[in-house]
């Protein structure tokens, strides 16, 4: 009977290895229509088109058609993992794999920004012009950085880490931004989100939320002529 | 007030005067300041001390107490025409600004916020003499300075409607600063310096901080984030960074604004090793060239060496690298120095 050397054994193991590491690489390539069929999932909530929905007073589901995929993919493993907590979304984290979760954000990701989710006559012209102010050129006297130096022209979203805020719905800005004040929310990197959330008054919240929710989730496709 | 003190109601006596000027903009001596100023103050610079007894504090106007004024509508146009150029500095990029940089990338806060090296000051202590350039300058003659340093750019033309638009917005945010006030004085001019760190900057130290707290804004390699073509993170080295001749490549300019700016949102939080470990290596990376280059790094060195250079690492050998030893002017730039930074004298 013959054994395999260590050097036979360990040159195997590092076989394998790389096979299962080319084999992972290749998996994290997103499929869009696996990606469509688990939105099925979502779609309750988030609907179909992924413009979410938002009922006055009451709950409010963020939409995610247009957002970054990447950003998706860290909110839904932080929801996985219980680093963002939420009740109605760690059950279908959990029920999503790895590549699953890549699927599923880059099938949201793919489909058109809503143009407008929110009507100005739900708010007040004040509300509006603070919130307007607050989001693109801050209050410095109070060191609240206009959310457009993080979250980029417009706000609708910079790299994988500033999501767009442009085009999402009023509760869910809102509810965030006070999760993020009572520390109920701490997935953002460095606290980043939290320091200027604390420095926010609870109508500067309702303002910034109510100005977001009444802009464009993305840029004017260009018009031909 | 007859039952208080002579002090308490001197006191009382200037705080009612407060009361009664604007609300919004305030410049008074540190005894004068009525609690609502001092509550401001603190809200633009949190964790920065407050300002001492002898210091002269200066609250600049906001575009609310602009549009609020009763300035010339003509001239409300210029100033807010100077805003604007100076929080979106991008809209001349390729004319005047031949970088990723905004005017408020460094300072902050539209040129309000102390400790982020606050504008106002500028136009109240010019025309002054200036070692950097050994010779008396005008405002106009500092933003050129601006330009062809921080922006690694070209001048708007002194005289031009945006370099008027420009200069109107400093004086506008100086309302009320008596001129000539010294400049020693004033609370929270420029970006503070710090006390020496109590060990030796180091790069590498530096390096291990950038990318904990930095790199996820201004990117691994230095070269900021842009969405959609725009800047929104501001690149700190690099082709589209600031030049080799800018205040900021002093050690001391980079650590204090560090310190009390970023990360953002998040001012006086890194200890004040940090921030000289991060200068010493964001400061050691390549950038355009010097402005002033004779041709040769280490004569240009020594040149400028004693009212700048000596704060700076250019013409210096790092990690194995000579700073500073090229050509390279930087991007979408074709000449080396400006024709607006000229010099006079009146000898």
């Amino acid at each position: 009977m013959t054994y395999p050397s260590i050097r036979q054994a360990a040159l195997s193991l590092c076989l394998l290895a790389s096979a299962v590491t080319l084999n992972a690489t290749a998996q994290t390539e997103p499929d869009l229509l696996k990606g469509q069929a688990d939105a099925a999932l979502c779609g309750a909530c988030h609907q179909a088109d992924g413009s979410g929905m938002n009922i006055p007073n009451a709950d409010s589901w963020p939409r995610l058609a247009g957002m970054n995929a990447d950003y998706m993919v860290q909110q839904l493993l932080d929801f996985k993992s219980g680093k963002r907590q939420n009740v109605s979304m760690q059950p279908f984290a959990q029920m999503l794999n790895e590549q699953q979760i890549i699927n599923v954000s880059a099938w949201f990701a793919s489909l058109p920004a809503p143009v407008l989710t929110a009507n100005t006559d739900s708010f007040t012209a004040e509300q509006l012009a603070r919130g307007k102010q607050l989001a693109s050129t801050g209050d410095w006297n109070n060191y609240i950085v206009p959310c457009s130096t993080c979250h980029g022209p417009d706000n609708l979203g910079a790299g994988s880490v500033f999501p767009a805020i442009a085009g999402q719905h009023f509760g869910y800005i809102r509810d965030q931004l006070q999760n993020w004040q009572q520390d109920k929310r701490d997935n953002d990197p460095q606290q980043l989100m939290a320091a200027i959330a604390k420095r926010m008054t609870s109508d500067d919240i309702q303002a910034v939320a109510a100005w977001l929710s009444t802009q464009p989730g993305a840029v004017a496709p260009q018009q031909t002529p | 007030m007859k039952n208080l003190s002579p002090a308490l109601r001197l006191r009382a006596g200037l705080m009612l005067a407060a009361g009664l000027l604007l609300a919004g903009p305030m410049s008074l001596a540190q005894a004068q300041l009525s609690e609502e100023s001092l509550a401001v103050l603190a809200g633009m610079a949190p964790g920065a001390a407050a300002p001492a007894d002898n210091q002269f504090v200066h609250i600049p106007p906001t575009l609310e107490d602009l549009e609020a004024s009763n300035l010339n509508p003509e001239l409300k146009k210029v100033i807010l025409r100077g805003y604007d150029l100076f929080t979106n500095t991008q809209q001349v990029r390729e004319r005047y600004s031949l970088n990723d940089m905004n005017c408020d990338s460094c300072h902050m806060g539209a040129g309000r916020l102390p400790f982020s090296s606050p504008v106002w000051p500028a136009a109240v202590i010019l025309p002054n003499y200036r070692p950097k350039n050994d010779q008396v300058n005008n405002i106009e003659e500092r933003i050129a300075g601006c330009f062809s340093f921080s922006m690694n750019g070209e001048p708007p033309a002194y005289g031009s409607d945006d370099m008027l638009a420009l200069s109107a917005y400093h004086q506008w945010l100086a309302k009320g600063v008596p001129v000539y006030q010294p400049g020693g004085s004033m609370y929270g001019r420029g970006f503070g310096k710090l006390a020496d760190s109590a060990e030796k900057p180091d790069y590498h130290r530096g390096k291990a901080t950038y990318e904990a707290k930095c790199s996820i804004c201004h990117g691994e390699d230095g070269s900021g984030l842009k969405a959609r073509g725009e800047v929104v993170f501001p690149p700190l080295w690099g082709d589209y960074s600031y030049n080799w001749g800018a205040g900021i490549t002093r050690l001391f300019t980079l650590a204090g604004f560090v310190k009390h700016n970023m990360p953002i949102g998040q001012p006086n939080t890194l200890t004040d090793q940090e921030a000289w470990d991060l200068a010493q290596y964001i400061d050691a990376q390549e950038r355009p060239q010097d402005p002033r280059y004779t041709g040769d790094v280490r004569e240009t060195r020594e040149l400028y060496g004693e009212s700048f250079h000596k704060h700076t690492l250019y013409g210096l050998e790092v990690e194995g690298r000579l700073l500073g030893d090229h050509d390279n002017v930087g991007a979408n730039k074709d000449f080396l120095k400006p024709e607006a930074l000229r010099s006079r004298t009146f000898n």
